[in-house]
């Protein structure tokens, strides 16, 4: 079965071919685009559209490989052996498995999500290595072995915060999303709004990406804000003639809150506005 | 051709393709290579080049700041493999063709042309062509198609020649993907914003427990008892800090203006990453003195000497400065451009550096135009090469060096 995009995710060919290619040859796949281009939502989509379950691993910045392997909770079986429990005799009632260790031992091939590696310490994809290549480890407590049942699909994103050691990105296979075109965008908003008229998407994505281009933006407004304003959009019912305005006073999109994310960029948008309406005035 | 012989001259274009892309810089290892060959054995990317590309690309790359150079090579070994665009499709503006063609022809072409009727009529003639043209066209001296030697055609980076692939594209046409060359702004070094900043530095970060032992190792005492079946196992351990030790010199005014912003961001990333950061500025090169605040630069200066003996060589040292300068500044006693300094630039800072020996040089100036100053040499001679561009890697670099 070949992931192709699904009826609310619209993948373009490339990464239909990476995911497909991980899929296949049965290796983890790393994600990085943009903030707000759908990397987490692929991990979703593509164990929908594979019918394969879902297990999500949030990386922290306090996140340690371990902790995806398992845990042995000491404390609880401290407190067992004080009140005289018959279970602290047995170790295996203290370690609490992990997210990896879930999806080795899942009765069906799902699809893992380790999302946001990049959050996490500089060495944990090095303390991965070994799990994500042969998909097994060691329990030292009980001294047995967790073996993939059967290969994960991994999916891996990163922000690009920090650099990815070779030796783990020599395992994966990558993909980079770019951001969307327009015509991409157009079919991204169909997917989204699917009953938004035609003209507005036309106005607004006009605005949209002409906004992108203000330059020195400290964070460009992606897809996610876009979906949002434009349901905004249609909340308060906004004709498509308001996001035309260039008169002066109006060049401020609309409901621009939903775009612009900071304080600064707000200014800034302002700013170049204000610098707008005065040429226009002296011409 | 048998299919054993078909099969080996491929795995031969995919050797070459291979190590081309090694030449050009892109990491890919063997591992990468036989990925690829299992990958394609499994008919992931049949019969497509642009699957074949997709499909290469999310093996062998795995850094979007090399996908750039991914595409070049990637033009360059297959060329010829695909298609030329649809002709009928094409639109070409006249004026555009014979704008370039004017540019790139030689005298000895422009001649030849001259013989064919002029301009207008060669650019007729490459319309016809373009019309007639159905099939896959590779070599050869006609006009259009890849790898030949027209000025016209697509294939490669070739700055000289009319791309009609890149024309294509305008028009909306399946142009090849590698050819738009889209990732170009994303190779080489990205602007530093204080985050990246912020994490270049954190490999100095070195956190060590240091001091007496009078903090509950919470963990280490639950799992000592727990390992002890029950019976309290009390562990201390000393706090835990960042030991890093950063004395950070920073030029300022004159030629820094243009890199305040950059040096800003560096100063305040660096403010929230070490405890232990002291700041002090100069003016080009380090004199005899320094001063903390720039607002009271003349009436509060500290003795260079008194830095030197007040932190002790374990600090490391990270001067900010663009090192843009008179070679007098940096040579000759009485050099410096705004007091009289009876000792020369040069022996301060070879000072420095022998009392600190981890100092680096942090230039916020593009390493390519290092070379127009003298001084720049001059003193990275002094600092045994430890000079760095401000960029992500460079800082990356810097901060290696000084761990």
């Amino acid at each position: 079965m070949r992931f192709q995009g699904t009826d609310s995710y619209i993948a373009t060919p490339d990464l239909a071919i990476a995911v497909n290619a991980s899929v296949t040859l049965e290796r983890p796949l790393l994600v990085k685009g943009e903030p707000g281009t759908g990397k987490t939502v692929l991990a979703r989509e593509v164990a929908q559209s594979l019918g394969h379950p879902l297990i999500e691993w949030h990386v922290k910045s306090t996140t340690r490989a371990q902790h995806g392997l398992y845990e042995y909770d000491a404390v609880a079986r401290l407190r067992d052996s004080q009140l005289g429990d018959a279970r602290v005799h047995d170790i295996s009632n203290y370690i609490v498995r992990g997210k990896l260790w879930e999806a080795f031992t899942a009765p069906e091939r799902p699809v893992l999500l380790i999302d946001e590696i990049d959050k996490a310490d500089i060495e944990f994809p090095n303390d991965l290595l070994l799990e994500i290549d042969r998909m097994e480890f060691f329990v030292n407590e009980t001294k047995e072995t967790v073996k993939a049942r059967q290969r994960p699909v991994v999916i891996i994103t990163s922000n690009n915060e920090k650099e990815l050691p070779d030796a783990f990105l020599r395992r994966c296979f990558f993909h980079y999303i770019a951001f969307p075109n327009r015509e991409t965008m157009e079919r991204i908003v169909a997917v989204h709004h699917p009953d938004i008229s035609h003209r507005l998407v036309r106005e607004a994505l006009t605005v949209f990406f002409e906004l992108r281009e203000v330059p020195g933006l400290k964070k460009k407004p992606s897809t996610s804000e876009l979906i949002d304003w434009l349901k905004l959009l249609m909340a308060e019912d906004i004709s498509p003639e308001v996001l035309r305005e260039k008169e002066p006073g109006k060049a401020i999109p609309p409901l621009y809150g939903a775009l612009l994310k900071s304080e600064q960029d707000v200014q800034l948008f302002e700013r170049l506005a204000f610098l707008n309406r005065r040429e226009r005035a002296r011409e | 051709m048998t299919s054993r012989a078909a099969a080996a001259r491929g795995t031969a274009t995919f050797a070459s393709f291979f190590e081309a892309l090694r030449r050009a810089g892109v990491p890919a290892t063997i591992r990468e290579y036989l990925d690829l060959l299992t990958a394609v054995d499994r008919g992931l990317a049949r019969f497509d080049v642009e699957a074949f590309y997709h499909l290469s690309r999310a093996v062998m790359v795995k850094d979007e700041r090399h996908f750039d150079r991914f595409d070049q090579v990637f033009a360059h070994v297959f060329r010829g493999l695909e298609s030329p665009p649809d002709a009928a499709t094409i639109d070409i503006p006249k004026e555009w063709l014979a704008i370039l063609a004017e540019l790139n022809l030689s005298d000895e072409e422009k001649t030849q042309i001259q013989s064919m009727g002029g301009l207008d009529k060669l650019l007729e003639t490459l319309r016809q062509r373009l019309e007639e043209q159905n099939g896959r066209h590779q070599g050869g001296s006609k006009w259009v198609g890849t790898a030949g030697t027209s000025p016209y055609g697509s294939g490669g980076y070739n700055p000289e020649g009319v791309r009609i692939g890149d024309e294509g594209e305008r028009q909306g046409r399946a142009v090849k993907v590698w050819e738009r060359r889209e990732f170009r702004d994303l190779s080489g070094d990205v602007e530093l914003g204080t985050r990246a900043i912020k994490l270049a530095l954190r490999r100095l970060r070195r956190f060590a427990r240091e001091g007496a032992a009078d903090e509950l190792d919470l963990p280490g005492t639950i799992g000592a008892t727990a390992r002890n079946g029950g019976l309290l196992d009390l562990k201390l351990v000393p706090e835990r800090r960042n030991a890093a030790k950063v004395l950070l010199l920073l030029d300022v005014g004159g030629s820094m203006d243009p890199h305040v912003r950059r040096c800003e961001r560096l100063f305040s990333a660096a403010r929230g990453e070490f405890r232990h950061l002291e700041h002090f500025y100069f003016h080009n090169c380090v004199y005899e003195s320094l001063w903390r605040e720039n607002r009271r630069r003349h009436d509060r200066r500290i003795d260079t000497w008194e830095i030197i003996n007040t932190y002790p060589p374990d600090w490391r040292v990270v001067i900010v400065g663009d090192a843009a300068m008179a070679p007098y500044e940096l040579t000759a006693p009485g050099g410096s451009v705004e007091h009289y300094n009876p000792e020369a630039g040069e022996v301060w800072l070879r000072r420095l550096v022998r009392s600190f020996p981890r100092t680096v040089w942090i230039n916020p100036v593009a390493p390519t135009r290092w070379r127009y100053f003298d001084s720049v040499g001059g003193v990275t001679e002094i600092l045994d090469g430890r000079m760095y561009p401000m960029t992500l890697e460079g800082l990356d670099a810097a901060m290696r060096e000084m761990t």
